[in-house]
């Protein structure tokens, strides 16, 4: 198991109290496994990649364990995670167009951020050529700034930064949602290449497209309001979802070939709540067409078939009469 | 569209739209923003625009609102030509043409409460209605686009959802009794359980006679919506036609590498050649597509001569020289 992640329990603080947005995440990834997440925004999908990372104020770090390579990060403390950093687990942040620095040309600012790690640049880069002939980038954008680069060179630019020191896990957060469709494929697929390439062990795509996860990701797990709902292998999620919410979001999806005149989808009612007081017990409680009393508990995260994770208590009771 | 004999009533109707940006220092320079697009829009129809970010796609939405000018060529609305309307009758047609755009939470002022942009309609285009009949008015175009009066009236943008901001806009169309919607991109900020309600009451709206110009970059969005679909790549029209057909059997090469590179949750990605976008180069008078396609045997007619758009099959237009001779 390359990442284990234990009732990871984040918050925000605020001036009007805690906003509960990681409520004990517990889940696996395996090595060389793609592991989409997905949920609208606001749901915690964010907030769960940045803590395994850097875990900065107004993030709060309640309780839970992360372990990487079965050592154990101190995902709380900001100077220890300094070694773990960008060597062992490193992120492609959301607007990584902006990521880099405007006043550097590319080259210099990577050499300085490797010796800041204590890496040679001179003895990196032949590979880092090598990689950037693997995105189509000229080796002359280590002489350019980036904003000689368009929008989807720079993301590329920035994937190879981010996995250069070939981390152990990869977060990409949003790294195709400003993109053109045709620089949204060769993205995505960059990203199976480098764990076929075994650039990196194992990658967590964060985004709200689920048809993005659909083309490249190997399991999909879905949050809602900071709680996990469900995890399960892609064809499961999109195919022969269980939980009530994954199974509303996917049919909402319009897909090609579907028009209103013939097939009239249907949205979710109502809205997502509110974390600083949120509803005890299922936060997708309101809005569930399947809402029974026992759900104002906390419903666990249970394997009810084997890798195929659900947090529902109408699932579990189902699953018991079967 | 001939309908059993019945010509429908052409609403709005783009002849030879071209959009010339001055660039480079001294604007020495011309960036054709849109290049003779030509099109028409009926009674209750809905189109899609659709393309790539830089297609253009835009800037016809912002011609077709007078929110920019129009280089050359004509946009008529009802039979008049809108480019050179003032004063009175520019507010007339505003009264008949409105537009949503991408992003709710820029669209409010911050500092004042969301329902001011209705204030601002009665303002501008209402003064003589009384108040009772304006709240009443209010009411009923908030309930037309699903909104609860009593939860979203008197409330600071902060305080509404995307999604309600969103509707909140259309509802300020609705306010007006208008007949065309310019709606660009106005389901992209918002989250996949609330984008489906947006999008149905469009379809709604359409029900009722409005007729939309849909501008996305989202092909399922815009296949399950519209009637009609362009294909805009680079600012030229490369395609167009009824949606069934443009879909189901593309022709012009940039639009098949489009289909194939959507990311779908009914089909997994094919092992495509893939052209990243080209850097934005010179424009040349040759095919707009020229530098990314992988069809065309780079024939010399491709490279200096610009195809126009020809009928390949019934409603179905294409400009691409494939199809150009014998087709």
């Amino acid at each position: 198991m390359s990442l284990q992640v234990e009732n990871l329990t984040v918050y925000y603080q605020t001036l009007r109290g805690d906003v509960r947005a990681l409520e004990s995440a517990t889940f696996t990834v395996a090595d060389g496994e793609i592991m989409g997440l997905a949920g609208e925004s606001g749901c915690g999908k964010t907030t769960l990649g940045h803590s395994l990372i850097r875990l900065t104020p107004p993030m709060r770090f309640v309780e839970g364990s992360v372990t990487l390579d079965n050592e154990e990060l101190p995902v709380w403390d900001m100077g220890r995670m300094n070694d773990f950093r960008f060597k062992k687990i490193s992120i492609i942040p959301q607007y990584a167009m902006n990521a880099m620095n405007p006043t550097r040309k590319i080259g210099k600012m990577t050499s300085e951020l490797l010796e800041s790690r204590k890496v040679s640049f001179k003895t990196t880069l032949p590979e880092l050529k090598r990689r950037l002939d693997l995105v189509k980038l000229s080796h002359d954008v280590l002489n350019m700034y980036p904003i000689e680069l368009s929008g989807g060179m720079k993301q590329r630019m920035v994937m190879v930064l981010s996995a250069l020191l070939d981390p152990s896990l990869l977060i990409a957060d949003e790294i195709t949602s400003a993109l053109d469709v045709s620089s949204q494929k060769a993205v995505a697929e960059m990203l199976v290449e480098f764990r076929d390439r075994e650039f990196v062990k194992s990658v967590i795509v964060i985004t709200h497209d689920i048809s993005i996860l659909y083309q490249i990701a190997d399991s999909i797990m879905i949050m809602y309001a900071g709680q996990l709902a469900e995890k399960a292998f892609t064809e499961v999620i999109i195919h022969a979802p269980r939980h009530p919410y994954t199974k509303l979001l996917i049919s909402s999806l319009p897909k090609v070939g579907v028009k209103y005149s013939e097939k009239r989808l249907t949205g979710i009612p109502g809205n997502p709540p509110l974390l600083l007081d949120p509803p005890i017990g299922c936060r997708f409680r309101d809005r569930c067409p399947l809402a029974f009393d026992k759900c104002v508990e906390v419903p666990p995260f249970i394997e009810i078939e084997k890798d195929h994770f659900v947090a529902c208590w109408k699932v579990f009771e189902e699953n018991a009469q079967a | 569209m001939l309908l059993a004999g019945r010509c429908l009533k052409k609403m709005l109707k783009l002849e030879n739209v071209s959009k010339v940006y001055k660039v480079g220092t001294f604007g020495g320079k011309e960036l054709h923003a849109v290049s003779n697009v030509s099109f028409d829009i009926e009674d209750g129809e809905v189109v899609s625009l659709i393309g790539e970010s830089g297609s253009g796609k835009s800037t016809i939405g912002k011609m077709i609102l007078r929110l920019i000018s129009i280089s050359s060529g004509a946009i008529s609305f009802n039979g008049i030509d809108i480019s050179n309307l003032k004063g009175g009758a520019l507010k007339e047609y505003y009264r008949s043409v409105q537009g949503v755009f991408q992003d709710p939470f820029s669209s409010y002022n911050p500092i004042f409460k969301a329902d001011r942009v209705f204030r601002i309609i009665r303002e501008e285009f209402f003064p003589e209605i009384t108040a009772s009949e304006w709240n009443d008015k209010v009411e009923r175009s908030l309930r037309a686009v699903g909104l609860n009066p009593g939860d979203v009236l008197d409330k600071f943008p902060h305080q509404l959802s995307g999604g309600q901001l969103q509707r909140f806009l259309i509802a300020r169309a609705l306010l007006l009794d208008i007949q065309f919607l310019v709606a660009d991109e106005i389901i992209s900020m918002l989250d996949a359980s609330t984008r489906i309600d947006v999008l149905n009451l469009l379809a709604d709206l359409k029900s009722r006679g409005l007729s939309i110009l849909f501008i996305t970059h989202d092909l399922s969005l815009g296949y399950y919506i519209s009637e009609r679909a362009l294909m805009l790549y680079r600012g030229c029209v490369v395609e167009m036609g009824a949606t069934e057909k443009l879909y189901d059997n593309p022709l012009h090469p940039y639009t098949r590498m489009l289909m194939a590179s959507v990311p779908r949750l009914d089909k997994k990605w094919e092992e495509v050649e893939l052209e990243l976008k080209a850097e934005q180069a010179e424009v040349t008078s040759g095919c707009v597509y020229f530098e990314r396609c992988s069809e065309a045997e780079k024939s010399e007619s491709c490279e200096g001569h610009r195809p126009p758009l020809i009928e390949a099959e019934s409603d179905h237009f294409v400009a691409c020289s494939c199809y150009a001779e014998g087709g």
